[in-house]
């Protein structure tokens, strides 16, 4: 997959590309990334869906959106006119739902890659996400492989709510993933104390913001030295052109911002800017020289893999 | 829509206190020339490191030419975000992005519009009113609070309405009650045509009841927890009737603020109604 920047919108924060477009080019991202679309249309969660925590914000939208039908009638379109770069996520319920919207998809021109969104409750499962478990999300991942044209990356994107994030990042390989993303939220809550009730309707959500960099740094870090070979599409807390290159020095070889984007529209032309003069302060001419560089031993400038103890205890 | 919005460092120009609230004027260029009524605007709050990610939502109380155009942002201090923009000083610089929403609709020929304000819900109404008289509008006003202190631009809408009549609910200013129970008289005596609202859920509720029972249509201006403000996070939905008959969760930043009343499903809001499209179980259209 060959995007001509860096800087992506993550899944669900971009809106439709429209709402982002009134402020900067579409076209000129990295690329864009959709709401995880679904089969059916979702109505989502009860309001209060959000909560600003410290540097954090708790969202439970529950994946609302027009349904994959929709989706192809009135939203891809207008982008794939624009020029633009497209990542469609995908949401399901069972891995059969997962291969029939990719299926959908297939032969619908104008997608750069399909991410799939692991953090679905399964419904075989009793609701247990299916990025928990490696087989799940193997699963998954084979099922979407198989329905998806050969030229169109399938990325897969990861939790940190695991015990062994690495574990299911080379079952997700195993299974066909030629990328993975990471991280989606980690659940959360937040309570308030006034109404001595939770701040939001559906009691948890996932936490996002600035708060989740260090989990994010953490995961892509560790997969990065397990799976060195495999790109990896770094987000969480992403902000600044620093942050950026944090998650790309932990071995991301793009970044998705999502969050930053509530505050700041302009934030994915800004951060690659920032990104670039960072890179080229540091001497660095090309991206790919910065990525994982942060794995090489103290004072070497030799590339090495450095494994990291799965306790810091 | 009237004009894009855009992103403005603007550097404060005053401050004021009005009874229980502040006020902040702006010099926002950009933001100030497309305000229409009902437009409001969203402020980054805590300066550069702040730990608070989510803009603050005003409606624009006030837009002035001067200095190359100013906002004023009416508010009360409810939570950190806000006590940060009430310690703001002249010249301090507060980031906006403006203008945001669907303004209020405004009617081709001229009539008899009933304006309906609870607490700091009125200051988006003085712009509003400016524009229908511009039209040859009568505007009659009704405010209302829970005390004195809270209601707000009472002596202005004394200035520009035919009528005003004012509520509070301990009965420190006007008469003692809500807005809802003196709104049938008013809209009777001034034989009104239509109706618009903006303050609290509840009040807008009421209001749209009573312009129903007149047959007459209300616009009401709502107010939910938003994110960003600009339609991509989807925290601030509420049950909307679309012109299909289709009940939809709709963005209250982007489909909204103005929404017409009889098409909001108060009674539902903060739940998802079983017959929304794409409700769990529902129906699947
Ligand atoms: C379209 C619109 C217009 C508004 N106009 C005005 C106005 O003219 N004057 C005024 O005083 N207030 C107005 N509000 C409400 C104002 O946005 C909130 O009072 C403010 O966000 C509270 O921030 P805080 O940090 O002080 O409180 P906190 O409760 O600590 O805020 C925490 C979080 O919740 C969000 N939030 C909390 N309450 C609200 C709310 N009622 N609406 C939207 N987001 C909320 C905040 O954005 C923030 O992310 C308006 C809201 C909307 C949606
Ligand atoms: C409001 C909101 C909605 C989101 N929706 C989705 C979604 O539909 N699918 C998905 O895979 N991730 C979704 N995410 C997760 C983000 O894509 C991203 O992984 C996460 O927020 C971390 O990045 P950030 O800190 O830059 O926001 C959502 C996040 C937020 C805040
Ligand atoms: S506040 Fe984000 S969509 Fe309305």
């Amino acid at each position: 997959m060959e995007l001509p920047n860096p800087v992506l919108t993550a899944s669900g924060c971009g809106g439709t590309g429209r709402e982002l477009a009134q402020f900067s080019d579409v076209a000129r991202l990295g690329a864009f990334t959709t709401r995880s679309i679904t089969m059916a249309p979702r109505a989502g969660r009860p309001t209060p869906r959000m909560a600003e925590t410290p540097s954090g914000l708790l969202n439970a939208v529950g994946l609302q959106g027009p349904g994959v039908d929709a989706f192809l009638q009135h939203e891809l379109p207008w982008l794939v006119e624009r020029g633009t770069r497209i990542v469609v996520s995908i949401g399901g319920g069972t891995a059969a739902e997962y291969a029939a919207l990719a299926r959908r998809l297939a032969d619908v021109p104008g997608i750069t890659a399909i991410e799939v969104n692991l953090s679905c409750p399964n419904i075989e499962d009793r609701g247990r996400v299916f990025a928990r478990e490696g087989s799940a999300a193997a699963e998954v991942i084979a099922s979407v492989r198989a329905a998806t044209r050969y030229d169109v990356p399938v990325i897969a994107k990861l939790s940190p709510d695991v015990a062994d994030v690495v574990a299911v990042a080379r079952a997700c390989v195993d299974g066909g993933a030629d990328a993975l993303a990471m991280i989606n939220t980690p659940v959360g809550m937040s309570i308030d104390v006034d109404t001595m009730r939770p701040a939001l309707a559906a009691g948890t959500g996932g936490l996002s913001g600035p708060a989740v960099r260090p989990l994010a740094v953490r995961c892509v870090w560790q997969v990065h030295a397990a799976l060195p070979g495999v790109p990896i599409v770094g987000m969480g807390g992403v902000t600044t052109g620093r942050d950026a290159l944090e998650l790309i020095l932990a071995g991301a070889c793009a970044v998705a911002v999502g969050t930053a984007l509530f505050n700041d529209p302009y934030a994915c032309p800004r951060i690659l800017r920032e990104l670039e003069e960072l890179l080229q302060r540091r001497g660095l001419d090309r991206l790919a020289d910065a990525v994982g560089l942060a794995h090489r031993p103290a004072g070497s400038q030799q590339r090495t893999r450095t494994d990291l103890e799965e306790s810091s205890l | 829509m009237a004009g894009s919005p855009v992103q403005v460092t603007g550097t404060v120009l005053t401050t004021r206190r009005v009874d229980a609230y502040h006020a902040l004027t702006v010099v926002a260029p950009g933001i100030a020339d497309r305000c229409r009524p009902g437009h409001f605007v969203t402020a980054s709050v805590g300066g550069p490191n702040t730990s608070m990610l989510t803009r603050r939502a005003f409606a624009v109380h006030d837009v002035k030419p001067d200095y190359g155009g100013t906002v004023e942002l009416v508010f009360g201090v409810r939570g950190p975000g806000t006590a940060w923009l009430a310690d703001l000083r002249a010249r301090d610089t507060l980031d906006l992005v403006g203008p945001l929403g669907r303004p209020f609709p405004l009617p081709r020929d001229p009539c008899t519009c009933v304006l309906v304000g609870g607490e700091y819900g009125s200051a988006s109404l003085f712009a509003l009113a400016d524009a229908l008289q511009a039209r040859g509008c009568r505007v009659d006003f009704v405010l209302g609070a829970p005390s004195a202190d809270r209601v707000f631009g009472a002596l202005r809408a004394r200035r520009m309405g035919e009528t005003t009549t004012l509520t509070t609910e301990d009965g420190s200013l006007g008469m003692r009650g809500k807005v809802t129970d003196v709104l049938p008289g008013v809209i009777a005596d001034a034989r009104a045509d239509a109706v618009y609202a903006c303050g609290p859920m509840d009040m807008l509720r009421g209001v749209t009841a009573v312009a129903v029972e007149f047959d007459i249509p209300v616009q009401v201006a709502v107010e939910e927890r938003m994110a960003c403000g600009i339609g991509v996070c989807m925290t601030c939905v509420l049950p909307v009737i679309g012109d299909d008959g289709v009940t939809r969760m709709v963005r209250a930043c982007t489909d909204g603020p103005a929404f017409r009343g009889e098409r909001v499903r108060f009674e539902d809001v903060g739940t998802i109604p079983f017959d929304a499209l794409g409700a769990p179980g529902g129906r699947h259209a």
